[in-house]
């Protein structure tokens, strides 16, 4: 009886739920409870830079889930080989290359937001959420739980460089993803109807006002507070 | 073992060479066609001189590339206003003069690309001529394209575009409102001496009429005083064949 439950337990182990509980807490805490921007208030720069409009920031999410997963998994697998004295040199050197290959491909595909986003590409490799994630998780840990805690922690990034692209696109140009919202509700109430934008909204002042709300509402429903 | 010295050598050099194997290999495979969307995009600036950009921002690449292919002819010149068909023995055409790299050579040795936008079909019903622009912003290199219209005096319209001009302030010069500003502005004052068109300190002001002022940037006055170099600069390169074209629709006029 009692051999048999421990002959479960290691048989059990190696075949963990490919979402196990543990798993999913990976990718779902760094959505909210452990928001690498709005609770480690890590990777403010390029959510300043390029979150004016909706589209920009949508390839600029992808492109970061792209950078963090990828270079998790590669980090993960040679985990047993990087030297330790030159782990930070080799993490560098495998994300500036993920980098260069997202900003080329851009370049040969998509010019026109390749144009747009410039700098802030090549910037992904000092975003601090890449390193941190390779540095906290990637060094330690098995390549499918490092790639879903990349995921996590890109897909927190994410959702709130888009939010704030949402409401500054919004009051700052009246649109959404390029679509002219404030010009369709004119159209719809009559040309009284008026809805002005704010210039604010187009400057980087703006997302930090927006982050600043974002952060504020959040803290106030988890009550998170700083230590 | 992991820690040695000769490990971290070997393991280093291996990464450096796989990852650039790697960075080389995609930019072989990806240079044809970044060329080929860098192309388009000088097409699509070229053009931007001469329609609005919304048009240009509803076609398709390959409604540019036949729209620029119906409208647009090009000629090559040198400072002299002669026409250039080649250089050291290889044909030159328009498309393939590198204005950046002309622009490290001395004013006299440089090819000077001209495009000129006719109406469909018939090349000698000529619009406009758009002149290229090139040179330093605050921080990087600016360019453009700038349309006269027949009379080489009047501005029909132009492109500005940056390398690394600071987002809001310098940048704001590929804005289509900031290039508005420059629409039948004109370049020769009454007595016929080339001045340009500036763009004045500050903004928010009228300057409607000025024919040869625009408004500014505010807090981008170096950036603006580039666009304002590049501007005199290169109309007064292309000034030789600015005037025979003058006189040739004078005389046409006649």
């Amino acid at each position: 009886m009692s051999a048999e439950t421990v002959e479960n337990a290691i048989a059990k182990k190696p075949a963990e739920a490919l979402f196990s509980k543990r798993r999913k807490k990976l990718v779902s805490d760094p959505l909210v409870d452990d928001n690498p921007i709005t609770i480690q208030v890590l990777g403010i720069c390029s959510a300043l830079a390029v979150t004016t409009q909706m589209k920009p920031t949508l390839v600029m999410a992808i492109s970061v889930i792209f950078v963090i997963v990828m270079s998790n998994l590669v980090i993960s697998l040679m985990r047993n080989t990087i030297p330790s004295r030159v782990r930070i040199i080799v993490q560098l050197a495998v994300v500036a290359t993920l980098v260069t290959l997202v900003s080329e491909v851009l370049k040969a595909f998509a010019y026109d937001m390749y144009k747009e986003l410039s700098v802030f590409v090549g910037l992904i490799i000092t975003n601090c959420i890449v390193m941190g994630r390779l540095e906290a998780f990637a060094l330690g840990n098995k390549p499918y739980d490092s790639v879903l805690d990349g995921f996590g922690s890109a897909l927190g990034y994410s959702w709130i460089i888009l939010a704030v692209a949402f409401f500054r696109e919004l009051w700052g140009s009246g649109a959404v993803f390029g679509i002219p919202v404030f010009e369709y509700a004119s159209s719809i109430f009559g040309p009284d109807f008026k809805l002005a934008t704010n210039g604010l909204m187009v400057s980087p002042v703006g997302a930090f006002i927006i982050l600043g709300l974002i952060i504020w509402v959040q803290r106030t429903k988890t009550g998170y507070v700083e230590h | 073992m992991q820690q040695s010295n000769t490990y971290i050598i070997t393991f280093s050099v291996i990464l450096t060479v796989v990852l650039g194997l790697l960075l080389s290999g995609t930019s072989q495979i990806l240079g044809p066609l970044q060329k080929e969307a860098i192309a388009l995009d000088n097409k699509k600036q070229i053009l931007g001189a001469v329609i609005p950009g919304e048009e240009i921002a509803a076609m398709t690449p390959e409604q540019v590339n036949t729209y620029y292919a119906n409208r647009i002819a090009s000629v090559v010149v040198d400072i002299n206003g002669k026409e250039v068909t080649e250089q050291n023995g290889v044909a030159v055409t328009a498309e393939t003069v590198d204005i950046a790299k002309n622009y490290k050579k001395p004013a006299e040795e440089r090819l000077y690309p001209v495009y000129v936008f006719h109406s469909e079909g018939n090349p000698d019903d000529v619009a406009n001529y758009v002149l290229p622009l090139y040179g330093a912003g605050l921080w990087d290199a600016i360019w453009g394209y700038i349309s006269l219209d027949t009379d080489m005096n009047t501005v029909g319209g132009i492109t500005l575009a940056h390398a690394g001009e600071t987002p809001g302030l310098g940048a704001r010069i590929t804005e289509p409102g900031v290039q508005a500003r420059y629409e039948g502005k004109t370049i020769f004052d009454e007595s016929g001496e080339l001045v340009a068109v500036e763009m004045q300190k500050g903004e928010g002001y009228n300057y409607s009429d000025n024919p040869h002022e625009v408004d500014g940037l505010s807090g981008a006055t170096i950036t603006a005083k580039g666009v304002n170099n590049m501007l005199r600069n290169y109309l007064g390169y292309y000034k030789a064949y600015i005037e025979t074209k003058k006189s040739s629709t004078a005389v046409a006029a006649l």
